[in-house]
Parts: structure tokens; sequence; C-alpha cells
């Protein structure tokens, strides 16, 4: 259909509320979609960080075994090919991390404190078990400890929010087609006399959605500009600061490339997916005319 | 030159009714048992009072509404079970000007009378073209730009008119369209419809002007009283073969 004929819609009954309700929906869509993406990096980046990383504590009372014990285990967990690196805690670090508690008396050499060796694990699933198999030939009273089984209620609650933001999202898409179908419903109210005259004239449903389609379409490109320019906006503000604050290694991007290239999509998606919204509406109500 | 279909010594309508009749809802019937039959080519003046069933006859015409009841057959096709998809193409073949017009109030007179033919996916060309022709026709070519709402009555009825006939139908249709103008208007207005049925288009005019029935001598008469059409004679239901090649 030409231009010309989409002008048979009356301009001036341009839905302009229908623009505002949509740039709202679409700008909450944006947020959720962007803080269900940031938090979803954010826990595989602290699982992916803390997962690889372990710690073992040796505990024999007496000061030369347990010095002995750390020394066997030191250096048959760095021949193991399951772990990448490991280094032995020196004694003054471990009386900084007491020294909150003990004050000066964490300097005391008589103190007794368990030796404690850093592991990064080398990659792959049974990393750690292989460590502990390591340790138990070498040191049997060895604990090991893995970083990713402590933070791991932290990752599981950031994944749990991550799903209850996609969910917002998706119920905020839902929500903007129950928006456009009302506004194609009206849209077909208002201009019931037109679609009249245009269906005696002999135009098609085909036609006259068309025209409906269009016009969704364009005022959801309008919605679609308002969100997303202010919702770039808040990201930058909000979840900028954030990225930093989880600072995956080395990645200091929270949303990341794709996450940015998904909410980038989102708002071409939400136009496409009104118009068509706006086309089964309108085309459905016809169906049932003469 | 003009050339009519024969069949069967009788002229093919390009419209039948068989006992055809309309109601509304639940209502009583409004139309009751109509049968006739319209030859291509031929004029026709619908009359009758007021309320008689003019309007609902013409709607059954331009496919506004289906029968409750009897066969309907345009351009020798059932249009009783036409699907609806089917309805777009013989609404095209079919001009109408409507008794109130129905003009889209915020497009231009010039858009009024191409929206049918940009409808039919027309080249702009062609309907910049048809359009100044049509607007010629009726006198309204110094108009073109001009909103419907800025005209006169009789203005407004001449853009419905050049909007009925500019896809050049077959069968066209107009509700009392002489209601709005003047005499000389009128006159004006009955010639070009009989010009444009000289060119072979079949035209059913609705009116209960009797002047308006002495300026087409030619014209045959359907008279509509409470409902019914009046065909004593039977020569509306099965028209002679008056002519079968010209």
């Amino acid at each position: 259909m030409s231009a010309a004929t989409a002008r048979v819609l009356d301009p001036a009954r341009a839905g302009r509320a229908m623009v505002g309700v949509l740039a709202i929906m679409l700008f909450l869509t944006l947020l959720a979609a962007a803080a269900g993406i940031a938090a979803g990096r954010g826990a595989a980046a602290l699982g992916a960080r803390l997962s690889a990383r372990a710690t073992v504590q040796l505990t024999d009372a007496d000061p030369a075994a347990r010095a002995a014990a750390a020394a066997r285990a030191l250096a048959a967990l760095r021949s193991s090919p399951a772990v990448a690196r490991a280094r032995a805690v020196p004694r003054a670090e471990l009386a900084n991390l007491v020294a909150p508690w003990l004050g000066s008396a964490a300097d005391d050499p008589d103190l007794p404190m368990p030796a404690l060796i850093d592991l990064e694990l080398a990659p792959g699933e049974d990393a750690l078990a292989s460590a502990r198999a390591v340790l138990a030939r070498v040191a049997p009273e060895a604990v090991i400890d893995s970083h990713g089984a402590a933070v791991a209620p932290l990752a599981r609650l950031l994944r749990l929010a991550s799903l209850l933001a996609a969910a917002v999202a998706v119920l905020m898409v839902a929500a903007s087609a129950a928006v456009v179908v009302l506004a194609a419903r009206a849209g077909l109210e208002a201009h019931r006399t037109t679609i009249a005259v245009m269906h005696g004239l002999g135009a098609t449903d085909t036609q006259v959605a068309g025209l409906f389609q269009r016009r969704v379409a364009r005022d959801a490109a309008t919605a679609a500009l308002v969100a997303t320019a202010a919702a770039a906006l808040t990201a930058g503000l909000l979840v900028g600061p954030f990225a930093i604050e989880i600072g995956a290694s080395g990645d200091n991007v929270a949303l990341g490339a794709r996450g940015w290239g998904v909410l980038a999509a989102l708002p071409l998606v939400f136009v496409g997916f009104a118009a068509l919204v706006a086309r089964h509406t309108v085309a459905h109500a016809l169906a049932r005319t003469l | 030159m003009r050339r009519r279909e024969v069949v069967s010594g009788r002229v093919a309508g390009i419209v039948q009714f068989e006992h055809v009749g309309l109601r509304y809802g639940q209502g009583e019937e409004v139309l009751r048992d109509i049968s006739f039959a319209l030859a291509p080519g031929e004029f026709y003046f619908l009359t009758g009072a007021s309320g008689a069933g003019k309007t609902s006859l013409l709607s059954l015409l331009y496919l506004a509404q289906r029968p409750s009841r009897g066969i309907i057959r345009l351009f020798g096709e059932d249009v009783v079970t036409l699907p609806r998809a089917r309805m777009p193409g013989f609404r095209r073949r079919v001009g109408v000007v409507y008794q109130d017009f129905r003009l889209v109030p915020h497009l231009s007179v010039a858009d009024n009378v191409a929206l049918p033919l940009r409808i039919a996916a027309a080249d702009e060309a062609d309907v910049a073209e048809a359009v100044r022709e049509m607007l010629a026709w009726v006198g309204l070519s110094h108009r073109a730009a001009a909103l419907p709402a800025t005209l006169s009555g009789g203005e407004q009825q001449r853009v419905a008119i050049a909007r009925a006939v500019v896809a050049r139908p077959e069968l066209l249709l107009a509700d009392e369209p002489t209601g709005n103008v003047d005499e000389e208007m009128a006159e004006r207005l009955m010639q070009l419809f009989a010009s444009l049925n000289g060119l072979g288009t079949t035209v059913v005019v609705a009116t209960h002007d009797p002047q308006l029935l002495r300026r087409v001598t030619a014209a045959q008469m359907m008279r509509l009283a409470d409902g019914r059409l009046l065909d004593p004679t039977g020569a509306l239901r099965f028209p002679p073969a008056r002519v079968s090649m010209a």
C-alpha cells in the first residue's frame, strides 16, 4: 500500500498515550534485561574466579610435624597436573589475618597457627578431587576448602536474580503486547467509519491491517528511541559502576559485548513484535465483520 | 459501442435476486421476497417512499450485508455464500454514492477520489491522471486540495460521485445522489450518470424525487413499497432481451 493510502488513518488520532506507555514499558524491560544480564554474568564471573581457588589447611599441634607435612603437601601439589599454582601462605600473612582479633599477640612466634597453602586449580571439574587425592597420600590430616563452595550461595542468589529479571522482562513484553492490542482495538473503533469506507471500496483485511501495523510500528519506534536513550543513560550511570564492583577478572564491563548486543536488539524486536501484534489484532477483529 | 450478452432469450443479469429477504437482528423483515434481475448496461431508478427499503436493498447490492434468506448473484456468482476473502474483488467492481457521502474527512478531495484506485494498487501516475479527469468531470478541479469539511453539501456529493466512478465500475449504485444539490446540478449529475451508463456501466439510482425520474427517459423503474418490490408484469424478474448487440 502506498504512502498516500497510509494517510487514510487520521494522524490527529495518533495514540500519543500509547507511545508514552510503550516507552515506559520498554524502558523497564531494558532495565530488567540489563540487570538480568549483569547478574547472570556476575554469577558466572564469581563462580569462574573462585571455583578454581582452594586453601589447604594443616593443623598438626607439633610445629615441626606441621611444617614437614606442609612441605610434603606443597611439593606433591606442585607436581600434580590438577594444580596450576600452589603457594605456602607466609606466617606473617597469617598473623595479619588474625591481627584484628588478637592484636599484637598475633606476632607471637609461639602462637600456634595452622599452615596454609593457597591453590589455584587447573581447569577441569575433577581438579579439586585430584588435589584432595594427592593430599590424602602425602598429608592425610590436611583439610582442603574450595572457595567456590564458600561463595556458592551468593552465586546462586545472583543466578536467581538473573532469572527473576528475565521473568520481569518477559512479563513487561507481554504487558506491552496487551497495550498494543488495546490500542489497536481502540484505533479500530476510532477509525470505524474510515475502515467501513475502505472496505466498501474494496480494501482487503490485509490492506486495512497493514495501515494499523504501520501506525503501531511508527509509534513503537518512537517509543523505542526514547526508551533506549533513557535506558542507555541509566545503564551507563548505574550498571557501569556495578561492573567495577563485581570486577570479573579483567572484564570490567558488566554487560559484555553480547549483553549490549541483546539490549540493542531488544528495541528492534519490540517494534517488530508490536507491529505484528497490531496486525494480528486488527485482522482478527476484521475477520468478524462482513 | 454497447454489447450485451443474451442467454436463452433473456439478458444475463449482472445482478440477480431470488426471493431475498433481509431483517436486522430479530426484527421484522425490511425486505421481503425480493426477486429481480438487472441487465448489464441498463439504467434503473429505485423508487419508493422513505423507509420503503431502498437503502437496505442497495446495501445488499454493495455487499455491506448478507440477506437473511434468498439468493443474490452478482456478476454471475452467488455472493451470499461468497467467502469474505473474495468480497473485495467484487466490491471493486461496484461504485457506490452513499447518501451521507462517507468522504474521509482528513483526506483532500483529490485523495478521496484517488482512494479506490490506490486500494486497487494502481500506478500513481495513472491515479493522478484519473483523478484530474474525474474532478474536471464533476467541476471540482479548483477544489482538489480542499478538505471535505470546507465543501458545500453539493460539492461533497460530487466528490462522492467522482470517487464512486473513478475506477470505472461495472455497476454504479447511487443513494439519493441529488438530495443535496440544486436543480441545475441535479440535471448535470444525471447527465454524468447517463454518460457513464452510455459507456456500459449499469446504473441504479435510488430516489424518491419524482423530478429526477424524468431526467433519464430510457431508465427502468424499480418500485419498493413496504419492503416488497412491485413488479406486476414480471419484467424486472425476467428482463426481456431487448438488445442482443448494438
